[in-house]
């Protein structure tokens, strides 16, 4: 495969004018609808996209002017021209992201220990807040953090830059656009009501253009790779673009009321729509929370601990028994519902079946550390990645246990799931983004190691406190609100009111919250860190390389 | 380029030769409690599908599915219990809806059953506003006192429960209505204040004094009618009494104050269009049974 043209990059070509022309036309179309609406809302988010495609035209002529006067030359590395531009973008939108989803995420922790903080305002009620936490925490902040390794690594390990030239940075201002039509939506009170994929059908369709981008991007810079073979983590990454784009097309399939209203109508109803929105809901964990953060672990793992990966065999098996698999669970979701026995049945066998491939990974990543142990003692980054790796067996492990039906007869609904998805979303997604990250800012910004190893040390025992605060409380209210829902005497009658299990509960949201705190510190410790790192500087007292580890030594003990 | 035969040193196992960005991959076989972990799970859902209710299959009647052996239904199975349960508790609950009042506290065994379900039934319907003790909010009355507004006898807490209290849509709802006395200009912001300081009098709670000798002459033209001369209260207008301790919105002087303007306009659904006769009777004696029924 060749490399693309990329001498003249910048200057107009014919796909710039193009591109350039659909952005005009864009902006007018945006602008006719922001005048037909009868919605406010609707009026404010066509004027966002007539911004962002204004902003994009102007973006095009001021690169053309650039290029002329001055012809960029890329710096080149293994004598590629890497493209770097949109992952930085994407780095930094991953922790903008991450703390504003956090940062919702502890406030609604607070409400729900102390519902005055609702403060009796549409705006900050739980309601809207919930779909703001939950959106920016996995698809603001896991999907930048997805987007910036999954474009970085394609690169690396196909020793080619990346395919297109507007795409990749259309991609990742894109999808920033669509996070902030999704989350003013929900805090305006437009949403379709199913979790996960609220944002209304015109948002829904911006991020298909966009996915579809993506998935562009990626494969055309697989397709022209130069290495014989596809790494692991690819496949990773492929799997869950591919996979997203599916799920996000059908289960938003809906009929908008007008093409100037924001509201639809979903084009399922019932126990069909329960059944496609689980389908969606639960592979959405298993694609974007699981397969691309294995991708994701597939990189930084052996790379940062400078091993070979465990077994190129299991990396085969457990990939396509996860993808075979994971479709099918969803209907555990919906154990004991109007849902028929047969999927009922099918969804917690499906997920049994899954407990081991999902275990492959934790496998893989674990046992590459064989021969590098001793680097958990000495670089706080491998220490977060492999604990990141350990939470993933757990809630891998829980996931299976909790679909079967009769635990899940006790599970459900209750604050378990919580904890549960916490343990995963936290201790998983989160620490292996967080380590991603550590190890992606001084590559991409040049610099020769990050600010301090010690504040990532900071970061990573303060965040693990918070999450075994967190998932702990949730284990504990989980069961006992289980169990205080279906006590009942010997008359039949239950023993306790609803409202006497919320009762119950309130301790245990507070220290909930106050380990989703914990979580939060240490994430401000990270921006922090990051931020002098791409400052350039380097704490004074950490200037050395960290002392080679001897037998029994500690760095900590310095 | 990548593709050369390559041993790790550390592990002393072969790579699959190919390298990415520095990365390698071990020929690690398969560890073997992993993929017999994998054959028992696989095993283990093949021997569920037998069992029970699994596959969606096409017949010529159109789509049906596997069965089981076990003829396993999870709705034949939640129908059954709720029909035995319900069955148990039937001879009982159709004994409590045909029955009066005064025939059930005198039977034991009804009676503990009917409390039971009272209690029940408390619990998911009224415990949000009047707590999940029954002691109330502001607002919302304690039921475990015998301080009632409406009365407290079971027939009195029968009716407040089957129409409700200010409930629009039932004719039959108990209904009174104070006079907002400062928002409808009836008195002048010092009377309402001389009133409320006499209505402090009235339990003890202040001093008489020259004010409150000035609300009492109020009081007599505006208030006794209702609530009667000594303040004690009407139950038939449901006309609360004055002269306790037992405040709804509060007996601090700025809160009678606010009352005596603006008026309260508290209210209880109706619950007979919600719940069954014989639901309504346990929630009667339920209640009747907290202590304060009269």
């Amino acid at each position: 495969m060749s490399a693309s043209k990329e001498a003249t990059s910048g200057t107009f070509g014919p796909m710039t004018l193009v591109v350039g022309a659909v952005f005009i036309a864009s902006a007018l179309l945006s602008i006719f609808v922001a005048a037909r609406t009868h919605d406010a809302v609707m009026g404010f988010h066509m004027a966002l996209f007539t911004t962002f495609f204004v902003l994009g035209a102007f973006w095009l002529g001021k690169r053309h002017f650039d290029a002329l006067e001055q012809p960029s030359e890329p710096t080149a590395q293994d004598g590629i021209q890497y493209m770097d531009g949109p992952i930085r973008v994407a780095t930094i939108a991953a922790l903008f992201w991450g703390i504003a989803g956090f940062l919702v995420g502890c406030i609604i922790a607070f409400q729900l220990a102390f519902p005055v903080l609702n403060l009796d305002l549409p705006w900050t009620s739980f309601g809207r807040l919930r779909p703001l936490h939950t959106s920016a925490v996995v698809f603001a902040f896991g999907g930048n953090a997805l987007i910036a390794t999954s474009l970085y690594v394609v690169q690396r390990t196909c020793k080619t830059r990346l395919a297109g030239d507007i795409a990749p940075w259309f991609l990742v201002w894109g999808y920033q656009l669509f996070i902030v039509l999704a989350a003013t939506g929900y805090l305006l009170g437009v949403t379709q009501s199913k979790e996960y994929a609220e944002p209304e059908w015109y948002v829904d369709l911006w991020l298909t253009i966009v996915w579809v981008t993506y998935l562009a991007v990626f494969l055309f810079t697989l397709m022209k790779r130069r290495e014989p073979h596809i790494y692991v983590a690819n496949w990773f990454y492929l799997a869950f673009i591919v996979t997203i784009a599916m799920l996000h097309l059908v289960n938003n399939a809906s009929l908008p009321v007008s093409w100037f209203e924001p509201k639809s109508y979903s084009a399922y109803s019932g126990v069909q729509d329960a059944l496609i929105q689980w389908w969606y809901g639960h592979n959405a964990v298993g694609f974007f929370l699981t397969a691309g953060f294995l991708g994701m672990m597939y990189y930084f793992v052996p790379k940062r601990a400078e091993r070979p990966v465990y077994s190129y065999r299991l990396s085969i098996i457990h990939f396509w028994a996860i993808i075979f698999l994971y479709i099918w669970a969803g209907p555990h979701h919906l154990h004991y519902t109007a849902l028929p026995d047969w999927a009922q049945t099918l969804g917690m066998t499906f997920s049994i079946m899954l407990w081991m491939p999902s275990w492959g990974g934790m496998i893989n990543g674990l046992m590459t550390l064989s021969g590098a142990w001793d680097k958990l003692r000495t670089d706080p980054v491998i220490r977060m990645l492999v604990v990141s790796v350990a939470f993933y067996g757990m809630s891998t492990f829980e996931g299976p246990v909790m679909s079967i039906k009769a635990v899940n007869s006790l599970s459900h609904y209750t604050d378990w799931t919580i904890g549960h998805v916490h343990s995963g979303a936290l201790g998983w997604v989160g620490f292996v983004s967080f380590g991603a990250i550590y190890c992606l800012v001084p590559w991409l910004w040049k610099r020769k190691e990050l600010y301090s190893l010690q504040l990532v040390n900071w970061h990573f025992w303060i965040a693990t406190i918070g999450i075994v605060f967190y998932i702990t409380a949730m284990w504990v209210s989980g069961i006992m609100q289980g169990l205080m829902w279906r006590a009942y005497n010997d008359l039949g009658f239950l023993d306790y009111s609803f409202v006497e299990s919320v009762e119950a509960m309130h301790p245990y949201y507070i220290i909930r919250a106050c380990g989703g705190v914990l979580f939060l510190i240490g994430a401000l410790i990270m921006v922090y860190n990051v931020y002098r790192t791409i400052k350039g500087d380097v704490r004074s007292s950490e200037k050395l390389d960290p002392a080679p580890a001897g037998p029994g030594q500690l760095m900590a003990a310095e | 380029m990548t593709s050369a035969p390559h041993k790790d040193e550390i592990s002393g196992v072969d790579t699959t030769g190919h390298e990415w960005d520095g990365i390698r991959e071990l020929n690690n076989p398969l560890p073997k409690w992993w993929i017999y972990s994998f054959y028992v799970c696989i095993l283990w859902s093949i021997v569920y599908w037998v069992l029970m209710p699994a596959w969606p299959i096409l017949t010529t009647d159109g789509w049906t599915y596997t069965k089981g052996l076990l003829g396993y239904s999870q709705r034949a199975v939640v129908t059954e219990e709720i029909q035995d349960a319900q069955a148990k508790l039937a001879p009982f609950r159709d004994k409590i809806a045909a029955s009066e009042f005064s025939e059930i506290v005198t039977n034991p065994e009804l009676m503990s059953i009917a409390v039971a379900g009272g209690k029940a039934a408390f619990g998911d319907n009224c415990a949000p506003c009047h707590g999940s003790g029954a002691q109330g909010a502001v607002g919302f009355p304690n039921l475990n006192d015998d301080d009632w507004i409406w009365g407290g006898s079971l027939d009195e807490i029968h009716t407040t429960l089957q129409h409700g209290i200010r409930w629009d849509a039932d004719d039959d709802s108990r209904f009174s209505q104070m006079p907002a006395f400062l928002a409808d200009e009836i008195l002048e912001r010092g009377q309402v204040e001389d009133v409320a300081t006499y209505v402090l009098t009235l339990n003890g709670s202040a001093e008489a004094n020259e004010q409150s000798a000035r609300g009492a002459v109020v009081f007599a033209e505006q208030c006794a009618s209702c609530h009667g001369a000594d303040g004690t209260g009407n139950m038939e207008l449901g006309a609360p009494n004055l002269a306790d301790h037992i405040w709804l919105y509060g007996g601090d002087l700025p809160t009678i104050v606010e009352t005596v303007s603006y008026s309260r306009t508290g209210v209880m659904p109706a619950w007979s269009t919600r719940l069954s006769e014989g639901t309504l009777k346990e929630l009667a004696l339920y209640v009747h049974s907290l202590g304060g029924g009269q």
